[in-house]
């Protein structure tokens, strides 16, 4: 009798795993599936004249550059101004801060902010800088918008990693007659450089690969030369896409694909220089 | 003889209720190794820490009271803590060393410091490495990361870390804790040479421990100094029932 409820929790302990391992491996079907679908469509349109050229023939053929560039000007405008704040953001909440009414507000005022939805973004973007600030539409504008909607990201991963910093490192320097801020500086900040980076690239990623914000803020439909200052709008791949998806009849496929391919691959190459900032810092720490 | 630190009618509370002083007067001599033992809560931890401000980093309820070194209260608020924590140093109970290498483990305190001197470090790297009796253990590997040296290599180490800052000062809070008889051997070595220069403030992880290093000894018991004496004559004839129990194992 017992003998038999054994055998029987064993087998029922053996398709447990093998239903988590299967559901496992179905979460990475549609990873896989949007990747090799996107490039067996777009693949054909990738050139170097496409890469490197303007729109033509009402975008219906030649390259995307303006919209590569643009993009990759919004990223930079972006993390010049949400890096040092998120940065300081969570240095403050994780070494200064006291565990009082005013930073429990912080905190929850910054997880309410990550789940804003993004055109909520884009409008009060319109409102603040385009208007108000009188930006106009352009990257200022744009990437100020992206900012506010990157900072969360930053500043929770951030103060997470700098909290990892073991306690015992601080209390050491400081009997070594550190003050706070060289502490900061030359041993925890040092420590958690990794981990915050690799927030920070999460969170550009998802700033360059967002419509929504700059839909108001800072996007052009189309623009015969590559913007000139941060005060000009500028095109941008992930607005490009929606356009040449929506807006454009008689649009070729593999150019819409091509993009979203381009585009994929921009976000890619940062996650995957992410995941070896990462995996680099894991090896070489000591603690 | 004269006096180094002079503690008068010292209390503290922790915010938490946790360890507690309560109006602890004592003397501690230069030059000699000064044992503070006890059960665990009867705040020797808490008056280490009082002797370099650390306690600053921790929430404190209430504390009154005097503690002069060399003449000064080091409890005013006036008082310069990074000049306070650079004479009297600190070796805790578990090595920590920073994320470094064992020479920048050594020279980061001088740094912070300002002191640059290529040769001015290096000489502090050698003399206080020598000093913890690790030097010859580690003199071709000071590039290593710290963290690759052994218990007891780290322990001594952190040690060094703290002579190269040429403290006068030196409190050790349960340093030989994690090691083993032999590393403990070779730190209460280090401790019995260094006090030929140093204050030495002690607070041991055994009674056995406490009775071989003392030259002077004060028994703790949950935030009152029972009894101060002699090392000798503590753990011989202690003149108080409570310590007698202590030092005889009747309780701990």
């Amino acid at each position: 009798m017992t003998k038999l409820l054994s055998r029987n929790r064993h087998l029922v302990q053996r398709l447990g795993f093998t239903f988590i391992t299967l559901v496992a491996v179905a979460t990475v079907i549609p990873i896989v599936g949007v990747i090799i679908f996107i490039i067996y469509q777009g693949g054909s349109a990738i050139s170097l004249e496409f890469l490197t050229g303007f729109p033509y023939d009402g975008m219906r053929s030649g390259g995307i550059l303006p919209a590569i560039v643009g993009t990759l000007y919004l990223t930079i405008g972006t993390a010049i101004f949400s890096v040092p704040l998120g940065i300081a953001a969570a240095i403050y909440l994780s070494e200064y801060a006291k565990d009082n009414q005013t930073t429990r507000l912080i905190r929850l005022a910054i997880i309410n902010l990550a789940g804003i939805p993004s055109v909520v973004y884009g409008l009060f973007g319109l409102g603040l800088f385009v208007l108000f600030l009188q930006f106009g539409t352009s990257i200022l504008a744009a990437s100020l918008t992206l900012s506010i909607m990157t900072l969360p990201v930053i500043i929770s991963t951030a103060e997470e990693s700098l909290r990892s910093v073991p306690q015992s490192f601080r209390t050491v320097s400081i009997s070594l007659g550190a003050t706070r801020w060289q502490t900061i500086r030359r041993i925890v900040l040092k420590e958690a450089l990794p981990g915050i980076l690799t927030g920070v690239i999460l969170g550009l990623e998802r700033a360059a690969g967002e419509t929504a914000p700059i839909l108001f803020t800072g996007a052009a439909f189309f623009l015969p030369r590559l913007p000139g200052s941060p005060f000009d709008a500028t095109m941008a791949l992930p607005y490009h896409l929606f356009v040449i998806s929506t807006q454009v009849p008689e649009m070729p496929i593999q150019i819409q694909y091509g993009t979203a391919l381009v585009l994929l691959v921009f976000v890619l190459t940062m996650n995957v220089i992410a995941t070896i900032i990462r995996s680099r810092a894991r090896a070489k720490r000591q603690w | 003889m004269t006096n180094k630190i002079l503690i008068e009618n010292l209390s503290l509370q922790y915010s938490d209720g946790a360890e507690s002083l309560r109006d602890v007067s004592m003397e501690i001599r230069p030059n000699a190794v000064t044992v503070l033992f006890g059960p665990a809560g009867g705040g020797k931890s808490t008056l280490l820490r009082c002797l370099n401000r650390l306690n600053d980093l921790t929430d404190i309820k209430t504390s009154s009271g005097r503690i002069l070194i060399d003449g000064e209260n080091i409890l005013d608020p006036k008082t310069d803590v990074i000049a306070l924590r650079r004479k009297v140093g600190m070796v805790f109970a578990r090595p920590v060393p920073l994320p470094m290498s064992i020479r920048e483990n050594i020279t980061y305190g001088l740094e912070l410091a300002g002191e640059n001197r290529r040769s001015v470090l290096d000489e502090a790297v050698e003399r206080s490495l020598k000093l913890a009796a690790v030097w010859d253990e580690v003199k071709d590997r000071l590039n290593d990361p710290a963290i690759a040296l052994s218990g007891g290599q780290q322990q001594r180490v952190c040690l060094a870390r703290v002579l190269a800052l040429q403290p006068e000062i030196i409190l050790l809070d349960e340093p030989t804790s994690g090691l083993d008889p032999i590393s403990t051997g070779k730190v209460e070595m280090a401790l019995q040479e260094l006090k030929k220069n140093y204050t030495v403030i002690l607070v041991p992880h055994s009674v056995q421990q406490a009775a071989r290093t003392a030259d002077y000894a004060a028994f703790f018991l949950q935030g009152e100094l029972i009894e101060y004496d002699d090392g000798k004559k503590m753990f011989t004839t202690p003149k108080e029932k409570k310590t007698e129990d202590y030092v005889m194992g009747r309780f701990g």
